[in-house]
């Protein structure tokens, strides 16, 4: 076992202690298995009929989670396509020199990160029906869509906000130095190098995005993943269980797959020597921690480097633990 | 021009989004507390399990989760929480105890960030003394990476207040609930949705400056 500094090497007395912890948390574990499994087992949701179309049969895969699962990402690409460049215009634009053009950007993005995304949604979806005449079946896909890309928009701005304030501010006085003016120091020199620095952050939001997307589902009739579980289990016979099962392991194989890709990149990034070694963590909090000061200090370091009371003793210094990736929704 | 706000119980419903957000807050502050124990603690099992259940719930939407509290939990299974028939009653506890296991992820991953920014001598000092692991987390760690996390839990925080209209999802009464009735009755849709967004902003806006106030005040020095 890994050694912590949180508690000592363990003599024969904690080992004992902790066989001890172990059958009791076992135990404890095991009643709530048996209880899932006693009343699972009581209203026959564990009755191989209600699981078998799954694994011996392509049809509901071909029929309901595949394009389930299709308009999920869908929806979650189309919105990370509008909301990336909107997201990078807000956040230079809350860095502008200009007063007029830093206030209101300022004001947008706060704005739009303080409400609902839910409340985006039924309110784009509203409009649209009221406003346009956009057909009544892609309607919900438009106001996903828009919803997803009001609020990332402007979290993505402080992520891009933040990755900007994270490169050293010699970057900026050199650039000053050999004559660039604030467009071109913004465009060749802070913005393709914060752009390492801000990937971590912002493969997690795609994370953020794709969950959210279940909304559209749950509320607007937009036919993604989730919703595909009434049809199913209206069709398989009340399978409620094993379709949720289903498809919350779909949800966490992409989403998994995302969040592993982003720790990966954001190690690989922190030990990187081409790079700054700046990264905009994803732990929470911390692209907007920063927005609650008026100016952060540009050299401030967004996740601690300091030693770390979880690292494994033997894991070298330099080697931050892993700061936790969530970013909240 | 708000005429039509007569019969529409606006501050009922936004009292429905607070009581959802001070209950599962509360509830995920425990349970978070506990994972993240789990999750630096000697005993393996435990561990992994932590780990497990972060890895797992926070990569499940918190839509599929609360839906399946009623599809799933309650209609399927028949667990009411207590709740007797009252539909009302049952959907709002199912809401409560989904939001309060979804948090409990992120309140866990804040608080395990925050026990990193601890220095590692205040640990060896508290081993020193002879104390156990709990007693090193109870006196020592945990007093001190909580007051390093009020900001990142209050961002937790202002995400539980913003993901609570996902409960409207199971029919809890809740703001987003009679937005979405309000916006079908009647013809006012950017003054509906204006008065909603106003509502929220009245939620998280003075909350997030609130908890930026008090994570300085309690901020330990270093």
């Amino acid at each position: 076992m890994t050694a912590s500094v949180l508690f000592d090497a363990q003599g024969p007395r904690a080992k004992r202690r902790n066989v001890l912890y172990t059958v009791v948390f076992l135990a404890a574990l095991a009643a709530v298995v048996w209880w899932l499994y006693v009343s699972l087992d009581e209203k026959h949701q564990l009755d191989w009929v209600k699981w078998e179309p799954f694994f011996t049969s392509f049809q509901p895969w071909e029929t309901y989670l595949w394009p389930g699962l299709l308009n999920t990402l869908k929806a979650a690409f189309f919105a990370l396509l509008i909301a990336l460049p909107l997201g990078a215009l807000f956040g230079i634009g809350r860095l502008s020199d200009h007063r007029a053009v830093r206030v209101p950007s300022g004001i947008l993005v706060e704005f739009f990160r303080a409400i609902p995304v839910l409340i985006l949604m039924i309110t784009a979806n509203a409009a649209y029906s009221e406003f346009t005449d956009i057909a009544s079946d892609v309607r919900p896909l438009y106001a996903v869509v828009t919803g997803l890309v009001l609020y990332n928009a402007s979290v993505l701005a402080e992520i891009v906000r933040a990755g900007i304030l994270s490169l050293p501010q010699g970057q900026t006085d050199a650039a000053k130095a050999i004559g660039m003016r604030k467009g071109q120091t913004m465009r060749y020199v802070l913005l393709p190098q914060s752009v390492t620095a801000m990937l971590p952050a912002i493969v997690s939001q795609i994370v953020v995005i794709l969950k959210d997307t279940a909304l559209g589902g749950a509320i607007l009739t937009f036919p993604e993943l989730l919703a595909s579980v009434r049809p199913m289990s209206a069709n398989y016979g009340a399978n409620t269980i094993a379709c949720f099962t289903i498809i919350a392991l779909v949800y966490i194989a992409v989403n998994f797959a995302l969040t592993s890709f982003a720790s990966w990149l954001e190690a690989r990034l922190r030990r990187g020597k081409k790079s700054t070694g700046a990264v905009v963590g994803t732990a929470p909090g911390a692209a907007s921690k920063s927005s609650r000061l008026p100016r952060p200090s540009p050299r401030a370091r967004p996740t601690p480097d300091g030693p770390s009371m979880i690292r494994p003793r033997g894991a070298p210094a330099h080697l931050p633990c892993p700061p936790p990736r969530v970013s909240v929704t | 021009m708000f005429d039509f706000l007569e019969g529409y119980d606006l501050l009922g419903a936004f009292w429905v989004t607070v009581k959802l957000t001070v209950y599962s807050a509360l509830g995920s502050l425990l349970w978070g507390t506990l994972l993240a124990g789990m999750r630096v603690g000697p005993v393996p099992l435990m561990r992994g399990f932590g780990t497990a259940y972060v890895n797992i719930v926070r990569n499940i939407p918190l839509t599929v989760i609360i839906v399946f509290s009623s599809l799933g939990l309650f209609q399927t299974l028949q667990v009411t929480l207590g709740g007797g028939d009252d539909f009302e009653v049952i959907n709002f506890r199912l809401a409560v105890l989904s939001l309060a296991l979804y948090t409990a992820a992120f309140v866990c991953e804040a608080l395990r960030s925050g026990i990193n920014t601890v220095p590692t001598g205040q640990a060896e000092a508290a081993r020193a003394l002879g104390l156990s692991f709990t007693q090193v987390l109870r006196l020592v760690i945990l007093p001190q990476a909580f007051r390093s996390v009020v900001n990142p839990l209050a961002n937790v925080l202002i995400a539980l207040t913003k993901n609570t209209t996902v409960a409207a999802a199971i029919g809890v009464a809740e703001a987003a609930f009679l937005m979405k009735d309000m916006i079908e009755a009647e013809a006012q849709l950017i003054l509906i949705s204006a008065i909603f967004a106003f509502g929220f902003i009245c939620l998280t806006l003075p909350t997030g400056l609130l908890l930026g106030w008090v994570s300085k005040k309690v901020a330990v020095k270093r």
